[in-house]
Order: structure tokens, then C-alpha cells, then sequence
């Protein structure tokens, strides 16, 4: 077991852990960030995606040895009060089913939107494919991004 | 549950012993002990009560502990109702309402839609009404959450519930003003007397309610009252979701937590033979490494065996599983393989089967036609693949008691399995219900909250069993692999006047009785029995197929390999009589009829036919709608384009789906999907698109992806690698319409799904003038 300093939602946490133990097992049982979640351990469903350093990376992939002081925002830290676009779009739309992968989901979209602001429906179906939704939301999230996507350039208000 | 009558429970899961009532306290330790009602939290040393729910600040901070149990999703502890009228309402001083969810949320919406129902009952604000889950308990009833069965059979008890309570607001109005009760009415959370101007809050009235006695036979809000029903109804747990607060199983904490993982045989009914823990002892945060009992057959619900790690974490689990040695012995399914498998289910549908259908002379027409035309079908074995993991935390506690927390669809099952295979009483075992990531049927079988059990009670700690997505890709109750054969004698006109449906597959029914080896009549009645065609002579047989794997229970069930061959068939026999399907489908479906009588009171989803018979309109209506979206028709559509049709009936509800699809580079896709579902008297609009769409993007999936094999009696595939679902830049544009009805409520979770496959399989019929008989579905 080795010692580690994470930022998380920008609080500190000093976790214990062995240096291979995937980020999301971290975030999961050492630090009881729950909002992450476990699909498939290896990196094709991205229910586990969390932003580090503000880009979107399936958490069961990044060993915590490897996280540094690198700052890293859960769907916890995602807002304040729930209230980021693509959380109100969620909502507003009814996205979720049984819910499972939908943090997953909003990380994603929040990660790759921050650096494609006005994206196409192709670019929607790119960027967000990476994502699995057995309930079969997917329809609803291609509308939810591309209106919370207008609704941050103020173009939806 | 289908055709429950005709499954053999095994005695480990019939418990004489099963009465009523007492649930078994929850027990505190030394930790904070957090009440989870979403309307408070008390820190205390010990907390008895029915539903306590244990939470742990392990790990996180006060406030993170705090927040987390605020929004936890709360079980049936209601402690400051002072008005009990039913199990499933209450309300407190204040007048706040509490509706108690005996059913399991997965995503199909009952979370978001029983408050919907008992509001309107009550006259309540919507508002004003939260949700606490209940534990499994039969005093809830049935709490088996599958056949998509919560609206059709609890609509009218949860309007009952809130009738109930109304009527005792009322009176309780009533005479505290000295007026007659049929003066009164209640609505805006509030009793009124218009004749006087008075009004009296649910929370002023509730204590003088609680004291009368509650009404016999409570009369129902007439339909034009109805403030919430059939409208759309936001998401209960939409904000907990997605904020990540929402609380699946695998979500559970608590103080002293273990992580367990099991490495299982990779065989059913697979034994351990010996196992070398020395290097799974040596990864860090690994604490214990236990065997687990074989599995007896039948298997039903009990776990498969094999052995356990136990570590301070669940990635140390896993690591710890990866380091052992073990040797199994791969027992009396190890010969099994797909291959071999495929050739003996075709044998055996392509000969006479036992037969449950016989309407005319099948036999006598087919022997005498001049034109006979016959196709076969093969639907492989799938999974249900839910999303969140099978996974459960138990608590194998000193006194003897167990405590569970589980995504489980079945909480009664599940309690009467953890008591039967640990020898415990279904009094000493407490089942609290989470959210569940999916279901789709894989919840309804308790086998991973048992191993949880079994786990707990041999490392003597709370235990979290998280099963990996490789073990729920590989040891599910598998959705049966299916050959059909459809015989037909077609007359001069193209219609058919003899239709012989012979299927094959294992049934669900031999995971409790072994001497099952074909298909059982409940099953039969998933879309073959129910074939609407207007023939002379019908006939339908079950044909041999032995189990070698567990066989288990899929959104829609046997409709999805009946529902696809019955379409597909239609398609073809349309294609060969030269004409437009949508034409020559209505034609097959014939008269306006009722085909009840082929059931009696009680069709195959023991629905009621009474008061809702099989009716042919209804399914003509939802395949003329879809149509009609789709501009089916009308479009003048590129040559490699077409829109293929289907409607099936299934747990009371209609569904017909008219799905464009396009064939290039020897492949297929969707362009575009049109539904229309008549599932009678709907309750949250929203919802029920939802699960259209839904269940569309299953069947999409299904028709692209959906194979499972075995090799040696073991699943060949894993992970998302090899057992893909459709992703979001394969999903097209959704269009549903939901017929307007005041008939009984038919089922939503699953009737979507049955049409799916043959509807994309019948457009792509017409582009490429081949029939699919295969699933997945391929071109070219």
C-alpha cells in the first residue's frame, strides 16, 4: 500500500491504496464518492468517467499512482447545486431510465463540450458514442446535449 | 410472473414457514446510525424499527455522510405518520403524503409513476408526495417486479389506497363540521365543504382520520377528475441521478464494509475441486478467501459455487480473484457447445412436437395443399446485461439474523432464497430494496445475494459482493436460444390456410424441475400461442431442448424469438404473394375479433380478459398508426431503402413499430423508428415513451449484436468487447404515439421490445428481396 494526495472536487483526500488500484475504486470504497460508476473495468462503457484536469477519462483506467496533484471533479463536483446546463437538460428532458450510466454520461459531455462548444450532430454522436446506455436513452441525450449546448452559449436563454 | 402455475419451485423456496408481517430490525453499532427517510436524519446509538437502514461515514466526511443519507434512496420507516390507512400511504401532521413503492425501480418508471396514482386517488398535491421503498415483505403482495405487471396489477390497489385514505379524510371533515361526508370533496390537499366555504388541510384532518374506520369498498375518482394520470410526469429520482446521490445496490456503504468477488466454475453445476489461495492471500487489502458450496441441481435461485475474496476493497477483490489457483470439475454440462447445440434444437423443431394449439386440421390442410412454404428461424441465446452489475451487501449478524441490501427485482424471492439456503427463517432475514441499474429480468433471481450471504456469514462482517461485468456477461439466467419452424399451406390468393409453428428451446421452467425438456405452455404463450392471424388451421407444438445452461427470464421473454418469427413469416409470405406488407398484414390479421376464448379468463400474462379481451382492432389500430408516421407509403424512398413493419401483442398491450432502414456496404441500418402502443389506460406519459424508445434501442441492439455461444458448457464472451449494444451514433431518430384509451392499464416495460426485430428484419426484406431468419441480423 502506498499514500496518496488526491484533489477531488476540491477537497483534499489522503488515501492509502496500492499504486495499480484504479482511480474509480478510490473515488468508490477509499473515499465514498459513489456518483462514479462501475460498468465494465475496462474502459468501453464509461459509466466511470470523471474529468481530471477537466478532460473526460474513464476512471477504471487511470491508476490512482498516476492522478498526481492533478485536480479531479467527480459528477459530486460536477456543480454547485446540480444546476450545470447539462444536469438542468437531464432533468428537463427526462433523460434518465434506470439512471445507472448517466453520470457517466454527463461527464463525458461535459469534458468534450468544454472544447467543442457549438457542436454538429455529428460531433454529438462522435464525441458521445464512447458512452453505453442499455436502458436506450440515447435519443433523449443527443437532444439533451445539443439544447444545454446552446443553452452555455447563451443562445437558448 | 408468467405462468408461475406451471414452475416447479423447489422446496428450499417454499417455505411453510412464510407468514406475514415482522421485519426484522435493523440493528446499529457503534457508528452513526443514520435514519434515511428523505424528510430527516437522527444520529442515535441504536435505532429499532422495520427498514433502518445503516449507513457509514467510513471514509467520507460528515457532511458527504450526511448528504448522502438525505438522499439515499429511503425505506418504509414512516415514523411520524400519524394516518396508516394501507400499507402503500400514509400521512403525517403536517399533512405530508408518503407513498410506499413496493415495486422495483429499473428504469421502466414506477418510481415516477405510483405517487402519480395514489395523488390523484387522494386529491393530493403532487408535490406534497415522497417515496419510501419497502422491504420485501408479503405483506406488500407480490412483489415480483418482472411481466410487466405493476400497472395491471396495481393500479386499481394503489387507487384503493389512496380511495381509502380520502374517504377517511373526508369523513373526519365531515364530522369535525357537522355536514354530510357527500358534501365533501377532497382535492388540492384539502378537504372542502363548498356549501360552507371550509377547508381543512390532509395534515389538520389526519389524526381524527386515523381514528375511523376505514371504508369497505372505497369508490374510485371518476376519470375526468384524474389532475396527473395520462399526463407527463417528471422523473422522481431525476436530480438525485444526476447529481450522483441517487443510491444503487452497488452504492451501499457502511461501517466495518467487506468487498467480496467470487470466481465461480465456469460450468452450471460445475464443482470445486481444490484451490491454492497463497498468492491471493499476498495482494494487499485481501482479508479472507472462503469456498463456497457447489450448486445442487436444480439450481433455481441458489448460488453457483466457487470461491470468494474478501478484501478492504473491491479492486483488491478482483486482483485477489486473478491470483488464484483453483481446479474445478466441469461437471454434466461440460459437452455443451453451440455449435452442436444449434443442429439438435433444429433437429428437434423440424419434427412433431407435443402440441398446445390446434385449431382446425393443420396436418390434414399441409398434406393437402398444392403450395406449401415453410422457413426456419434461430435466435441465439442472449443476456439481460443490465448495466449496474448483479452485486448485494449482507450482513451475517452474532445473533443469527441476516441483513441485505440489494438491486433486486423480487425482494420476497429473494428473502425466501436467503433463508432457504442459509437454513435461517424468512423472519431472520430483511431484504431492503435499492435503486437497480437495469433489471431486465436478471434481478428477479436472488443467486448473487445468496453468495452475499453465504460470504457474510462465513467472514463474520458485512460483506458487498460485486459481481464483475465479465461474471454477469457469463453466468446469467440466459434468454433461451431458439429454433422455429413455420409451415404454411398458402392458397392461390397468397393468404395462408395452414400455419404449423413448432419451437424449440429450453425452458425457464428447468432451473427448479429437471425432468423439463421442452418448452412450457406459459412460454408457449409468449407470442406463439397469441399468433392474431386470421387461418382456418392452426397448430402449435413444443419440441424437445434440453438445458445446459441456466435459462432465465428477458424483457418480453419468449416473445422475442416468437414475436420475430411470426412477423418475419408475415413478412416473407407478404414478399411472396407480391404485395405491400402493410396491406397484406391487415388482411392476415383479418375481422375485428376477440381471440380470448383460445385462453379463457386469463390469457398467457395471466391478464385480464375479461374486462380487456385479445381484440384484433386494437392490434390493426397501433400497426396502422405506426405506418402512418412513418410515412409508410407515401415516401418515395431510395432503392437500398425501406420500411419494414411488425405488431405484436404481449402483456396486454399493442405495439407496432414501422422502422426505416437502409442496406449499403453489406450492411444495415435504421434510419428511422415509428411506434405506436396501445397499452390502455396509461399513467405517466413521459414514461411510457420512454420505454418505447428504450425498449427499441434493445431490439435494435439485439438485431445487431445479440449472440451468445458456448464452448464446453462455458459463455465464450466477456466483456463489452464481444457483447457490444448499440451505441449512440447507431441510434436513430424515436417517433412514438400512444393510443388514447380508457381501457385497463397493459403492461409498458416490455411490449416495446417483441416487434423490434422483425420490423427491421422485414424492411430489410424488401430492399434486398432475402429473407433474415437469423439473428443477429445480417445482409449480403
Amino acid at each position: 500500500m502506498e499514500s496518496y494526495t488526491l484533489r477531488v472536487n476540491d477537497q483534499v483526500h489522503d488515501v492509502e491504496a496500492a499504486p495499480d488500484t484504479p482511480l474509480l475504486w478510490v473515488l468508490r470504497d477509499l473515499i465514498g464518492l459513489t456518483g462514479t460508476k462501475y460498468g465494465c473495468g475496462v474502459g468501453l462503457c464509461r459509466s466511470c468517467t470523471v474529468l481530471v484536469d477537466g478532460s473526460a477519462v474513464p476512471s477504471c483506467q487511470q491508476p490512482v499512482s498516476t492522478v498526481g496533484t492533478r485536480s479531479v471533479t467527480t459528477i459530486e463536483g460536477l456543480s454547485e447545486s446540480g444546476d450545470h446546463p447539462l444536469q438542468e437538460l437531464w432533468n428537463e428532458l427526462n433523460v434518465s431510465q434506470c439512471g445507472f450510466c448517466q453520470a457517466g454520461q454527463i461527464m463525458t459531455a461535459a469534458g468534450w463540450l468544454s472544447e467543442n462548444p457549438a457542436p454538429s450532430d455529428e460531433d454529438i454522436d462522435r464525441f458521445q458514442s464512447v458512452n453505453l446506455c442499455r436502458c436506450g436513452t440515447y435519443p433523449r441525450i443527443r437532444e439533451a446535449i445539443r439544447t444545454a449546448a446552446r443553452r452555455m452559449q447563451g443562445a437558448d436563454r | 410472473m408468467i405462468g408461475r402455475g406451471s414452475v416447479h419451485l423447489p422446496s428450499v423456496l417454499r417455505d411453510p414457514a412464510a407468514r406475514e408481517g415482522s421485519v426484522v430490525a435493523g440493528e446499529a453499532s457503534e457508528a452513526v446510525v443514520l435514519n434515511v427517510s428523505r424528510r430527516s436524519f437522527v444520529k442515535t446509538g441504536t435505532l429499532a424499527g422495520a427498514g433502518v437502514l445503516v449507513l457509514g461515514v467510513f471514509g467520507c466526511s460528515r457532511d458527504e455522510a450526511s448528504d448522502a443519507v438525505e438522499r439515499a434512496i429511503a425505506t418504509g420507516d414512516s415514523d411520524d405518520a400519524v394516518f396508516r390507512p394501507s400499507v402503500f400511504v400514509g400521512i403525517n401532521g403536517e399533512g405530508d403524503v408518503f407513498v410506499v413503492n413496493s415495486r422495483a425501480e429499473m428504469g421502466q418508471g414506477v418510481r415516477s409513476s405510483v405517487h402519480v396514482v395514489i395523488a390523484d386517488e387522494l386529491g393530493a398535491d403532487l408535490g406534497r408526495v415522497t417515496q419510501e421503498q419497502a422491504d420485501g415483505d408479503p405483506k406488500y403482495g407480490d412483489m415480483n417486479t418482472d411481466g410487466s405487471t405493476t400497472m395491471r396489477n396495481f393500479f386499481d390497489q394503489w387507487r384503493t389506497a389512496g380511495a381509502t385514505a380520502r374517504e377517511m379524510l373526508i369523513q373526519a371533515a365531515a364530522a369535525r363540521w357537522g355536514v354530510p361526508a357527500a358534501e365533501c370533496t377532497a382535492h388540492d390537499h384539502a378537504v372542502h365543504h363548498v356549501g360552507s366555504r371550509r377547508s381543512a388541510g390532509f395534515g389538520e384532518l389526519a389524526a381524527a382520520a386515523a381514528t375511523l374506520e376505514a371504508p369497505a369498498d372505497p369508490p374510485f375518482r371518476p376519470r375526468e377528475e384524474w389532475r396527473y394520470i395520462g399526463t407527463a410526469v417528471a422523473g422522481y429520482d431525476n436530480s438525485d441521478i444526476v447529481t450522483g446521490r441517487a443510491r444503487f445496490g452497488l452504492d451501499v456503504r457502511m461501517p466495518d464494509l467487506l468487498y467480496a468477488s467470487v470466481e465461480r466454475p465456469p460450468t452450471v453445476l460445475g464443482r470445486l475441486v481444490s484451490f491454492d489461495d497463497s498468492a491471493a492471500r499476498a495482494v494487499p487489502g485481501v482479508v479472507d478467501v472462503v469456498a463456497l458450496p457447489d450448486a445442487q441441481a436444480p439450481v433455481a435461485f441458489g448460488a453457483l459455487g466457487g470461491v470468494a475474496v474478501v478484501a478492504t476493497n473491491t479492486w483488491a477483490a478482483f486482483k485477489g480473484r486473478e491470483a488464484l489457483v483453483v481446479q474445478w470439475e466441469l461437471g454434466p454440462n461440460a459437452a455443451h457447445s453451440t455449435d452442436s447445440y444449434r443442429r439438435t434444437l433444429e433437429a428437434s423443431a423440424s419434427a412433431a412436437g407435443e402440441v398446445a394449439l390446434d385449431e382446425g386440421d393443420a396436418d390434414a390442410a399441409l398434406s393437402g395443399a398444392t403450395d406449401v412454404f415453410e422457413a426456419a428461424y434461430w435466435v441465439p441465446m442472449q443476456t439481460q446485461a443490465p448495466m449496474e452489475v448483479p452485486n448485494a451487501t449482507a450482513w451475517f449478524k452474532e445473533d443469527g439474523t441476516v441483513e441485505c441490501w440489494a438491486p433486486t427485482q423480487n425482494a420476497i424471492s429473494a428473502r425466501e432464497a436467503v433463508a432457504g439456503y442459509l437454513g435461517l427463517s424468512q423472519e431472520e432475514v430483511t431484504v431492503h430494496v435499492t435503486l437497480l441499474g437495469g433489471g431486465f429480468g436478471r434481478k428477479g433471481k436472488a443467486d448473487y445475494i445468496v453468495e452475499a450471504a453465504l460470504i457474510s456469514r462465513a467472514v463474520g462482517a458485512p460483506v458487498k459482493n460485486t459481481w464483475k461485468r465479465e461474471d454477469c456477461t457469463r453466468h446469467s439466467y440466459f434468454h433461451a436460444p431458439s429454433a422455429q419452424r413455420i409451415t404454411t399451406a398458402v392458397g392461390a390468393d397468397g393468404m395462408p390456410t395452414a400455419w404449423r409453428h413448432r419451437t424449440a428451446f429450453p425452458s425457464i421452467s428447468s432451473i427448479f424441475a429437471l425432468d423439463v425438456v421442452r418448452p412450457q405452455v406459459f412460454e408457449l404463450g409468449l407470442g406463439a400461442l397469441t399468433v392474431p392471424y386470421d387461418i382456418a388451421n392452426v397448430r402449435v407444438e413444443a419440441c424437445e431442448a434440453q438445458a445446459h445452461v441456466r435459462i432465465g427470464w428477458m424483457r418480453s421473454v419468449g416473445n422475442i424469438h416468437h414475436g420475430f418469427a411470426v412477423n418475419a413469416m408475415a413478412g416473407e409470405l407478404a414478399q411472396r404473394a407480391g404485395r405491400d406488407q402493410l396491406e397484406y398484414f391487415m388482411e392476415l390479421i383479418g375481422p375485428d375479433r376477440d381471440l380470448s376464448p383460445r385462453f379463457g379468463e386469463r390469457g398467457a400474462y395471466q391478464e385480464d380478459l375479461v374486462r380487456a379481451p385479445f381484440d384484433t382492432a386494437r392490434l390493426k389500430h397501433v400497426l396502422r398508426i405506426a405506418a402512418q408516421s412513418a410515412g409508410y407509403g407515401n415516401a418515395s424512398l431510395p432503392a437500398n431503402e425501406a420500411i419494414g413493419l411488425a405488431v405484436h401483442y404481449s402483456f396486454g398491450s399493442y405495439v407496432a413499430w414501422a422502422v426505416r432502414v437502409r442496406v449499403e456496404d453489406g450492411d444495415w441500418s435504421v434510419i428511422r423508428a415509428d411506434g405506436a402502443i396501445d397499452a390502455g389506460t396509461i399513467v405517466n406519459r413521459d414514461r411510457v415513451l420512454a420505454q418505447m424508445e428504450g425498449n427499441f434501442i434493445y431490439g435494435l441492439t439485439m438485431a445487431r449484436y445479440g449472440e451468445l455461444t458456448v464452448t464446453d458448457g462455458a459463455v465464450d464472451q466477456s466483456n463489452f468487447f464481444d457483447y457490444q449494444f448499440a451505441r449512440l451514433n447507431e441510434t436513430p431518430e424515436v417517433s412514438v404515439e400512444i393510443v388514447a384509451s380508457t381501457m385497463i392499464p397493459g403492461g409498458v416495460g416490455e411490449p416495446g421490445m417483441p416487434p423490434v426485430m422483425p420490423a427491421i428484419s422485414n424492411g430489410i426484406l424488401q430492399v434486398t428481396g432475402r429473407a433474415v431468419r437469423e439473428v443477429p441480423i445480417r445482409v449480403g
